[in-house]
């Protein structure tokens, strides 16, 4: 055990600032499976500042579980549920010159959640642009999932019935809609992690 | 879902984050549109938290994290080695972990087209490197020092000489954006960017040392640069029952 004397500090956040791209998004890691794959979801949306702008220089991030609930970490050990090969369950992507992003996925099964309650199907989102001086996190979870979700402990965290919904993807053709606002009326709902 | 599930309590320690900057801070103009304004929601830590994106070395090239031997030519500017060591904050090593960097030219250009200051490119140089962390959380680029470049924050507003650093260590919980600077810039006093971080001992963290002892003699100077994740709550917690 360590003591409170030698514990290090941690090494503070700076904004990813506007030019990250040819570093971070060199590789495309939007399609976290191909298209082709038979049950591929696209999830879409836009980023918008305070004045309802779109901001076309930030990117997001993604982490979840595959669709038997199971994320590819040691940390999950349950190995009665199946790994996807080729499925490592993080996704990236920057916004194009009008805020928009598409991530092109799977939808994740239930994963365990705390005091032995199942969370409701959901993905992690990191925000990250100039002006950020940290991370955003917020979690995109699934309109068709009303019962789940009313009994997830992550979102019955959140009092305000309309800073929930902000949580909720919006069903479109092949997929969802998930827009992110960073300030303002319809704020997302953002975590401290 | 007939499997038990965990009982997690050892999440990562949320104590020691404080010293991160505001989301706003207004002397950095663009956190005025972009910082939420309603209060963070405090989300525990769940197996979702926990996990996250692990990274092989099989897409890492031999030379990625050389950012002067990326082209034909060798790049301008003074070659240094950044190198140092990634651990949590009980000193415990982040082995194998992608670290991915990336900066301006020696003369304070990015590779970007929205670069807009007129200093030169410099076509040996692009300027974005990775690696990953070995057994003992240590990892070393080889780079050129970057220059300070002018940007439109505030009147003859210059961003000190900096490299931006990517880690993800072990979990969603643990991930880190932040940027490396140079001892004894003259221009951090009016950098709101370094100066959004408030403790002073925090601040020094993100400057890095002149490495004598890594320095090559006839080749290369080097700065070390040691970075520490937050640590994870000692609380003994359940082992799962698949």
């Amino acid at each position: 055990m360590s003591s409170e004397r030698s514990r290090a500090g941690i090494t503070p956040s700076q904004t990813v600032g506007p030019f990250f791209h040819f570093s971070l998004l060199k590789e495309d890691y939007s399609r976290l499976v191909g298209s082709d794959h038979p049950s591929a979801i696209r999830i879409e949306g836009t980023v918008y500042d305070g004045t309802g702008e779109v901001v076309p220089d930030a990117m997001l991030e993604i982490w979840q579980a595959n669709s038997a609930g199971r994320y590819a970490h040691p940390e999950d050990s349950r190995e009665g549920l199946s790994l996807e090969e080729g499925f490592s369950g993080f996704g990236r992507c920057g916004t194009d010159s009008e805020g928009r992003f598409t991530f092109i996925t799977i939808k994740p099964g239930p994963v365990p959640g705390p005091e032995g309650k199942m969370q409701a199907p959901h993905i992690l989102v990191s925000v990250f642009a100039r002006g950020l001086l940290k991370r955003l996190t917020t979690r995109i979870y699934f309109p068709e999932e009303e019962e789940a979700n009313s009994e997830d402990p992550v979102l019955a965290l959140i009092e305000d019935p309309e800073m929930k919904k902000t949580l909720i993807a919006h069903p479109i053709e092949g997929g969802y809609r998930f827009d992110v606002h960073l300030q303002g009326e319809s704020q997302t709902a953002f975590f401290d992690v | 879902m007939a499997q038990q599930t965990r009982n997690i309590a050892g999440g990562y320690r949320r104590e020691g984050s404080e010293i991160h900057p505001p989301y706003l801070y207004p002397d950095y103009k663009g956190t005025r549109l972009r910082a939420p304004k309603k209060p963070l929601i405090i989300v525990p830590h769940t197996l979702s938290e926990l996990t996250g994106p692990l990274f092989g070395h099989t897409g890492i090239g031999p030379l990625d994290n050389d950012l002067t031997r990326q082209h034909e030519g060798e790049p301008l500017g003074e070659r240094i080695i950044v190198h140092g060591r990634v651990m949590d904050e009980d000193g415990r090593p982040v082995r194998n972990s992608l670290i991915e960097i990336w900066q301006a030219n020696a003369a304070g250009r990015y590779a970007h087209k929205g670069d807009q200051h007129p200093a030169p490119l410099d076509p040996n140089f692009s300027g974005a490197g990775r690696c990953m962390t070995d057994d003992e959380g240590y990892y070393r680029f080889i780079t050129i020092k970057p220059g300070a470049y002018p940007w439109g924050n505030h009147p003859n507003a210059w961003r000190p000489a900096h490299i931006h650093f990517s880690l993800f260590g072990p979990a969603f919980a643990t991930r880190l954006v932040t940027q490396m600077y140079f001892p004894g810039d003259p221009l951090f006093y009016q950098d709101p960017i370094f100066q959004s971080v408030r403790d002073p001992k925090a601040q020094k963290r993100l400057i890095s040392t002149f490495d004598l002892e890594t320095t090559v003699p006839e080749w290369a100077l080097a700065f070390r640069f040691d970075i520490v994740l937050r640590g994870r709550d000692a609380t003994p917690f359940e082992r799962p029952h698949a």
